[in-house]
């Protein structure tokens, strides 16, 4: 079985966002990491390997992104990923979601994995999408946030979070999963495997390389605009109410509640 | 090989994810803990084996003893991560490293180092340092542990005072230093023995009361008629004296990294509560006299890493780097006390208060003006290589 693990590389998360007027994007300058929801897509796989049911032949990191997403690569190895995949291209860059799941799609394709795992939603964008897109154009079945996973011969059955509990659905392999934290707890890279990750395979591949249409990516080739991009509004300050006398304290509060009706 | 002389300010890859590794460990395994374990003045054997596991209990040191294979400044960025949360944590491995295992990696025998390295780089056992004296401080020359040869065996008597690591259920060996000699008269000949935890007539004390760094291990030790192979000579007879000198410029480094990481955890601390703790009716962040607290910190602790970051590619490149090591000692140890207090300053009366780590960090800033060489003492090294 051989697994491939998208990844990306995301502000890091102590750093405060800010939006780049200019481009009307994220400004992406600071310190950068790799997005933490794909580092429990990365142990899924190690624990897939590690579990025994199913033989694990290959586990690919593979990302989309500047040459600074290289680090996110380094992390993916070092958290236990054989080798990984860079696609880079000055073309890519402005792609929307759309047109990065379809050149996602496309270097998956050379790659032929018989499972893609990554989080469900990167750190930076919360698209919650990636997923859906790349199944999409590899004509695999999809699951998105999904917090636990059976591996078998040939299938995987999954639970996924729902808004009430959990469905439990069989998917057949190849198959696209997109995985919530609650998945697991990713493991700490070691130093062995901090200073080993350079001396696994990184290889890098233009639009050509994968038999990408030029006309499908980048800023041209994405189908949505962005017209406009603001930061959320400042949290309005709540109400504190002073616990004097219990009964009347949650009295207040229900009423509070009432009035909006919440409850 | 880092290229220092570049002045280039971007960490290695590695470097990098070493430090955001630590960091994450240190937030998620040492923080949930640092307050219970100062409290009960508890061991952290935890917290040991949770980073021998990740291979931090032996960074610099080679990879065909167990060690990371890694470089000085990668082990200055782990030290200075983990005291940006805790102390006790940091010391216990900071010590273990460069004054436990650095003696016997870099002086030691090949059949000592099959021996040792492996346990100690993989965080099985701890190793100590023991230089100081009841008589033999700042004077670390000064020794009065003696030990000579007999029936082919080293006798060692003598006592050594405040040593980290030493008397834990881990402990495996402490590297000291003692007389073995005369190397003309009223010039004592001083070398260097390793002696093992269970050796007959070495006993670790009770441990101190201290002020702080209360989770980690400082005892007296006392050799009474303890006796040790010949073969626990470390390196040459006689060359002592050197070699511990070698080792503090070494342990300097890690001492400032952790007078960094504490200034800058002191920092983290103050800010968020700054930012969060209203008076007047509004954040005291938005106050200007807590804003020039927070901006003359944030400044002195940026300072303060260059110089420290800078001793640690020094000695990676190879070049001279006492100098910058006991600069950088001084100025993070000082840092340290003058940052957590102002971080306690800036809570107020919870400063005081336990549940509020800025109160252990000001409790745990204070040896870093005196332990591995006093203030007054980097201030003898700095003098002299000024040419007074
Ligand atoms: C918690 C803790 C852990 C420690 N861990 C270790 C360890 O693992 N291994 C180890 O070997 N040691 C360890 N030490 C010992 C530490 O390194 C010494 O305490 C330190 O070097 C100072 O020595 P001293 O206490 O004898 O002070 P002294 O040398 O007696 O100094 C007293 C004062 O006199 C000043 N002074 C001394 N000489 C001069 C001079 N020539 N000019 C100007 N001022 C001078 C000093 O700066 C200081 O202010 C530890 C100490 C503590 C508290």
């Amino acid at each position: 079985m051989k697994i491939c693990c998208l990844v990306k590389e995301v502000p890091d998360a102590a750093v405060q966002k800010r939006i780049d007027a200019g481009t009307k994007r994220l400004d992406r300058s600071g310190e950068r990491t790799l997005n933490p929801f794909d580092t429990h897509g990365i142990e899924a796989a190690m624990q897939i390997r590690e579990g025994g049911a199913v033989a694990v032949d290959e586990i690919v990191a593979v990302t989309m992104g500047p040459d600074t997403a290289v680090r996110a690569l380094h992390k993916s190895v070092a958290l236990g990923a054989d080798r990984s995949l860079h696609l880079s291209d000055p073309a890519l860059s402005g792609s929307d979601v759309c047109a990065t799941g379809y050149a996602l799609a496309k270097a998956l394709e050379t790659e032929q994995p018989d499972l893609v795992l990554l989080g469900q939603q990167s750190d930076d964008g919360e698209c919650y999408t990636i997923g859906a897109v790349v199944a999409d154009h590899l004509k695999m079945p999809s699951l998105t946030q999904v917090i636990k996973m059976d591996v078998s011969e040939g299938k995987l059955v999954c639970q996924r979070q729902a808004e009430y509990g959990y469905d439990t659905v069989e998917i057949a392999l190849p198959a696209v999963i997109s995985v919530g934290d609650a998945i697991n707890e990713p493991r700490y890279p070691s130093l062995k495997a901090i200073m080993g990750a350079k001396k696994k395979p990184l290889d890098t591949k233009g639009t050509g390389d994968v038999g990408i249409d030029p006309s499908q990516v980048g800023e041209a080739g994405s189908k949505t605009q962005v017209l406009g991009i603001n930061p959320p509004p400042p949290k309005q300050s709540g109400e504190i109410i002073e616990d004097e006398d219990t009964n009347e304290t949650v009295e207040k509060i229900v009423a509070w509640l009432e009035e909006r009706k919440l409850i | 090989m880092v290229d220092w002389r570049a002045m280039n300010f971007d960490l290695s890859d590695e470097q990098r994810l070493i430090r955001d590794t630590v960091r994450d460990f240190a937030r998620n395994e040492v923080a949930p803990l640092a307050e219970e374990l100062d409290r009960e003045k508890r061991f952290p054997y935890e917290l040991v084996a949770a980073m021998g596991r990740l291979g931090l209990m032996g960074i610099p040191f080679e990879e065909r003893w167990g060690g990371g294979g890694a470089d000085t400044l990668s082990y200055a960025l782990a030290v200075e991560e983990l005291a940006r949360i805790d102390s006790s944590v940091a010391i216990t491995m900071a010590a273990h490293t460069s004054l436990g295992t650095a003696p016997i990696a870099w002086f030691g025998s090949e059949a000592q180092k099959e021996r040792w390295l492996p346990e100690l780089c993989s965080g099985r056992r701890l190793g100590a340092f023991g230089l100081t004296e009841p008589e033999a401080g700042s004077d670390a020359g000064n020794v009065r542990t003696r030990a000579r040869l007999d029936g082919g065996e080293w006798l060692i008597n003598g006592a050594k005072q405040f040593i980290t690591n030493a008397g834990t259920e881990i402990s495996g060996c402490v590297s000291i230093t003692a007389v073995s000699g005369e190397i003309e008269p009223g010039r004592p000949e001083i070398s260097n023995l390793i002696v093992a935890n269970g050796t007959p007539g070495y006993e670790p004390g009770p441990p101190y009361r201290k002020m702080g760094w209360n989770a980690s291990d400082t005892r007296p030790l006392s050799f009474d008629d303890c006796r040790v192979g010949e073969d626990c000579l470390l390196g040459a007879r006689g060359a002592g004296f050197k070699q511990f000198l070698q080792v503090l410029d070494g342990g300097r480094i890690g001492v400032a990294a952790m007078g960094l990481g504490l200034a800058q955890g002191a920092l983290d601390e103050a800010l968020a509560y700054a930012k969060q703790r209203r008076a007047f009716g509004r954040p005291i962040a938005t106050f200007q006299a807590i804003q020039i607290k927070l901006a003359d910190l944030a400044t002195e602790i940026e300072a303060a890493r260059l110089l420290t970051y800078k001793a640690a590619l020094l000695k990676d490149s190879g070049a001279p780097f006492s100098l910058t090591a006991a600069q950088a000692k001084l100025k993070t140890g000082r840092l340290a006390v003058r940052a957590s207090e102002e971080a306690v300053q800036i809570h107020g009366g919870y400063g005081f208060i336990e549940e509020y780590p800025v109160c252990r960090f000001y409790r745990d800033a204070k040896i870093l003006t005196i332990g591995e060489g006093t203030d007054e003492v980097q201030q003898m090294i700095i003098a002299r290589a000024l040419g007074c």
